[in-house]
């Protein structure tokens, strides 16, 4: 094949995958972008394998068992571990970024260039093994986080903004003399210690990063192994991987940006990290008195519930721990079947990564056109008869809008106290994320169902049906 | 813990038995304690007796509060003697007053301020008495506000009142015998009672107005789809008083407010009255003249006979017809719903209790500590506590001279004026970047570089268009998607003579974005055939 067909073979993957993401601007088109982007990438691999000359045996080998494995890995998942999942690929495109830097570095073929076009080369592969060695170690972290094989307590070692000033300044120093001794042939050694060094780099950023602030990382983890593929395009001089890079690593920018506005959180001080442990201090609430939490049977909630003819349900990570999301399916059937409309509000940044909520109500096959975003759904709160908290905190905290002292004010929080009455699933009277006491609880519209979510909304489902 | 200086038990706690006495004021059909709260109590670890007959004309017969193992008693005086809590509705009288000793705790509704000679009386014996009237209005006493419960019952019960002497319907229809307006009725007072008539009238079918002297009770006025009648008055006066309750007004205010009135009483069919002020006589509201200017036929139930009455024609106790408008002027309209009233008046009790034995040991604590406890004891051991001191905490809002709000945060900081040097500033270093990339990077770059930032706008535009709750599937689709490295890792196939080190590093890339890229489309699609319509 051609060079120049292989490139018109790219353009086109280019402009199947921007379709690919622009199908997913509504449910309706999602399917067919996927299918885009599936369509893309086998033009690109058929093009690129078109290409080579030798070790057609290993291409294919490796092709084959990667693709059984993935494609394992994809049928066997729950919906409630997607964030771990994510963080997991991610890992492999960032370790993928680095293995490839390495190749193209020892490429004898790769050392013809001269004057600015060598210096732009080597600091390109430097830059594309960085960025690829972050996102591999990070999200590497991310994933033993969110699948709560490593705690998710955020770890503050002491003057960690200056280790990671002083780490930065040694990456910047190597890389100095990587482009300086690669040009003679050298330099194996600098970008080696630079791979170890950002690394470690990566572990560390994301363990100093608390498990409220998750959707944030996993975000910023997508951003950057886009980031990583445009690196690798432009060491490689190959417009498709930079294109796709720069799609993908803009995207996770967005994506970090949506959340950090939802947590009415700054970027930086996400990365800078520590947010749950330092954050504010202990939090008080506003009167004084605490007041009293009532609690409630599963037979009141029901009743409740049977009773109003509004219902919002706002679920939160309890909801994907408890695996409720199927019985919360049956209950709304319940209700939809006695004629009482019922709404979901999603909170941006509930559950662990964005869209978290969505993906897991759609798994238990509620309907998309009840659930409702946070934004499309605040001002109807007094219309609400009975609010279904279901394993939230934070994010229905009232104290982030009135009270200016709590870690968590001017964060944008679903308003259900303004409607008739809230009821909150909990297993106990333990803050959040943020460890922030939550008034809600103590008002008088509110009452609380502790247990399992799983195992309330059993028994509200059964009273409902007799 | 309590300790009874009277002749039983003086060191070891013994279970406390509960007694329930006929209720004897006449016509009186409540009792304090229902079949089921008492089996609450017994988990308490109390003892319950009742009176034989007590709970009759509430629909209890002696049989069901035995089957819930009470006591039953014949003899009022020995249900009096043995017991060491008295749960009663109605406040003592006659010989009931003289079964009361030292050590026994009584409760029941008092109305000390109405009732100063009974105080006198009831303190002569020694006892303690806690008057049900008197629990403090803030939210944690909420569930014991026995008030609440029998206005709400109250406000009910007034609409059935009002429907039974109307004639006609309170929905409007449109029938193939011709056309029904709907009944317009005029709820004056929106406390608690007030909401529960505006709430049965509504659900009833009536078009429904309601008036009040605190405008913050506007809100709820109108969530229960009433609508708020408001004055047409020019001083800006706020009819808020202490514990929730409204104040007295100002003249021309009352003047403002009669106008209204008026004006009202020509359109409405049914008028509910339920305005009270603490500790004075009930205001008139509906005089003679409004009566008059009434249609045939309208009502008039009014809920305030008892502390002198609303309107200047009702008459206590009594339904009477005036000027062809039928005046209701029961006081006893929760009794009239007894089974309702008993059920919530005995869990407002069983609530009290709750709070009285925290040991749940069958034992009472009269902790003068707490507010609670504090405000509803109004005769500690044979001494008068009442009064209590004001409440903490008021459960109406802050006055009018405060801040309307509590300081609420913005969710954004006002956006700062941007002066055209901050906007200069950025373009001028993106252009200086630019420049300096330009002059120093050969064609090549600038190509590649060109692609980049144009890609870089091209995914900005296209993700800020993703649906949110798409955004699983968007960051698994770009992880496969990101994995079109794979290509960088199959070039380095292309060159012939390739050294094996090379191609071990390139086949372990291949290997793990393959996992990427079928993984991630895999699930994507997996995902997106969960989104379904309903």
């Amino acid at each position: 094949m051609t060079e120049q067909l292989a490139n018109a073979a790219y353009l086109g993957s280019i402009i199947l995958f921007i379709l690919a993401l622009g199908g997913l601007s509504n449910q309706e088109t999602a399917r067919r972008g996927n299918f885009y982007g599936m369509l893309g990438m086998a033009i690109a691999l058929v093009a690129a394998i078109a290409g080579i000359t030798g070790n057609h045996a290993i291409l294919v080998g490796t092709l084959v068992v990667g693709g059984a494995v993935g494609f394992v890995l994809a049928r066997r998942v729950q919906m409630t571990q997607m964030p771990e999942l994510v963080a997991m690929l991610h890992s492999l495109v960032g370790l993928a970024a680095v293995l490839v830097g390495y190749a193209t570095y020892l490429d004898p073929d790769g050392h013809h260039y001269e004057g600015a076009e060598g210096t732009i080369h080597y600091i390109e592969i430097y830059v594309g093994i960085l960025i690829g060695a972050v996102t591999f170690s990070g999200s590497v972290i991310a994933f033993l986080k969110l699948s709560a094989r490593i705690g998710g307590k955020p770890l503050t070692l002491p003057a960690r903004h200056w280790l990671n000033l002083g780490l930065l300044i040694v990456t910047v120093v190597l890389g100095i003399f990587f482009v300086e001794q690669s040009a003679g042939g050298g330099g194996l050694s600098p970008l080696l210690i630079m791979t170890v060094i950002a690394l470690i780099f990566g572990i560390h950023m994301v363990m100093a990063i608390g498990g409220a602030d998750m959707p944030v990382v996993v975000s910023m983890l997508n951003s950057y192994s886009g980031w990583a593929a445009a690196a690798t395009g432009f060491m490689l001089k190959n417009d498709l991987l930079i294109v796709v890079g720069a799609l993908v690593g803009s995207s996770g920018a967005i994506l970090s940006y949506i959340m950090c506005r939802a947590m009415n959180r700054k970027f930086l001080s996400v990365i800078a990290g520590g947010f749950g442990s330092s954050g504010g201090g202990p939090a008080k609430s506003g009167d004084g008195e605490q007041g009293e939490a009532v609690a409630v049977s599963a037979e009141e909630t029901a009743e409740l519930m049977g009773e109003a003819k509004e219902i919002m349900i706002i679920p939160g990570y309890g909801m994907a721990v408890a695996q409720a999301q199927h019985t919360v399916n049956e209950m709304t059937k319940a209700l939809r079947g006695k004629g009482v409309n019922v709404r979901f509000g999603i909170h941006p940044v509930a559950g662990r990564m964005p869209g978290h909520m969505n993906v897991l109500l759609a798994e238990a096959k509620v309907p998309y056109d009840i659930v409702f975003e946070m934004d499309e759904i605040n001002d109807d709160f007094p219309d609400i008869d009975v609010s279904v908290v279901i394993g939230a905190n934070d994010i229905v905290n009232p104290s982030a809008l009135d009270e200016p002292d709590s870690p968590i004010a001017g964060m944008p929080v679903l308003e259900c106290w303004k409607g008739k009455t809230t009821i909150v699933l909990k297993r106990s009277m333990a803050t959040g994320y943020a460890g922030v006491e939550n008034p809600l609880f103590f008002k008088e519209n509110t009452r609380m169902l502790f247990g399992d979510a799983r195992e309330s909304l059993e028994s509200v489902l059964k009273a409902l049906d007799s | 813990m309590f300790r009874p200086s009277g002749t039983w038990a003086a060191d070891t706690p013994e279970q406390m038995q509960i007694g329930i006495p006929n209720e004897i004021y006449e016509g009186e059909c409540r009792v304090a304690t229902t079949p089921e709260v008492a089996e609450h109590l017994q988990k308490l670890g109390f003892t319950v007796a009742i009176e034989s007959g007590a709970g009759e004309a509430a629909s209890f017969p002696d049989a069901v509060y035995r089957a819930a193992g009470v006591q039953v008693l014949e003899d009022a005086g020995e249900l009096w003697s043995s017991s060491d809590i008295i749960f009663k509705v109605r406040a003592p009288q006659g010989g009931e007053i003289g079964c009361l000793n030292e050590g026994k705790i009584l409760v029941s509704f008092i109305w000390p301020a109405q009732n100063e000679e009974l105080m006198k009386e009831l303190a002569a014996t020694g006892g303690t008495v806690m008057a049900m009237d008197s629990v403090p209005r803030i939210s944690r006493a909420q569930k014991l506000d026995a008030l609440s419960s029998m206005a709400n019952i109250a406000g009910y019960r007034a609409v059935v009142e009002a429907a039974q002497h109307f004639g006609r319907f309170f929905t409007g229809q449109i029938t193939a015998a011709g056309k029904v307006p709907p009944a317009k009725v005029l709820v004056i007072g929106a406390g608690v009672a007030g909401l529960a008539a505006i709430g049965a009238a509504r659900s009833m079918g009536a078009i429904v107005r309601a008036f009040d002297t605190r405008p913050e009770v506007k809100e709820q006025v109108e969530s229960m789809a009433a609508e708020f009648l408001m004055l047409e008055f020019e001083d800006d006066e706020d009819g808020a008083g202490e514990g929730g309750y409204a104040k007295v007004m100002s003249e021309a205010f009352i003047k403002a407010e009669m106008d209204l009135f008026r004006e009202q009483a020509r359109e409405v069919d049914i008028i509910i009255t339920t305005a009270l002020i603490p500790g004075k006589p009930a205001p008139k509201l509906i005089l003679a003249d409004m009566v008059e200017l009434m249609k045939e036929g309208s009502v008039i139930v009014d809920l305030a006979t008892e502390q002198g009455g609303n309107c200047e024609l009702s008459e206590t106790g009594k339904v009477v017809v005036k000027h062809g408008v039928t005046l209701v002027g029961y006081t006893d309209l929760p009794s009239r719903l007894a089974a309702q009233s008993s059920q919530l008046y005995g869990t407002n009790l069983r609530h009290l209790l709750t709070d009285l034995s925290p040991e749940k040991d069958g034992t009472v604590n009269v902790n003068m500590e707490d507010e609670v406890i504090r405000g509803t004891t109004v005769i500690k051991d044979g001494e008068i506590t009442w009064p209590p001191p004001a409440p903490k905490l008021s459960a109406a809002p802050a006055p009018k001279s405060q801040p309307e709000q509590t300081p609420t945060v913005s969710q954004e900081t006002a956006e700062p004026k941007r002066s055209i040097l901050g906007f200069l500033v950025p373009l001028l270093l993106a252009g200086g970047a630019l420049a300096g990339v330009g002059s120093f990077a050969p064609s090549s770059f600038m190509e590649h570089f060109t692609v980049f930032v144009l890609a870089c706008f091209v995914g900005y535009m296209v993700i800020w268009n993703v649906s949110p709750a798409l955004h699983t599937p968007l960051m698994s689709v770009t992880n496969a998607i990101s994995s079109i490295i794979i290509i960088g890792a199959i070039v380095q196939f292309q060159k012939a003579d390739v050294a094996p080190a090379i191609v071990w590093l390139a086949a372990v890339a291949i290997l793990i974005t393959a996992v990427n890229i079928v993984g991630g489309f895999a699930v994507t699609q997996r995902m997106l055939e969960m989104f379904r319509k309903g």
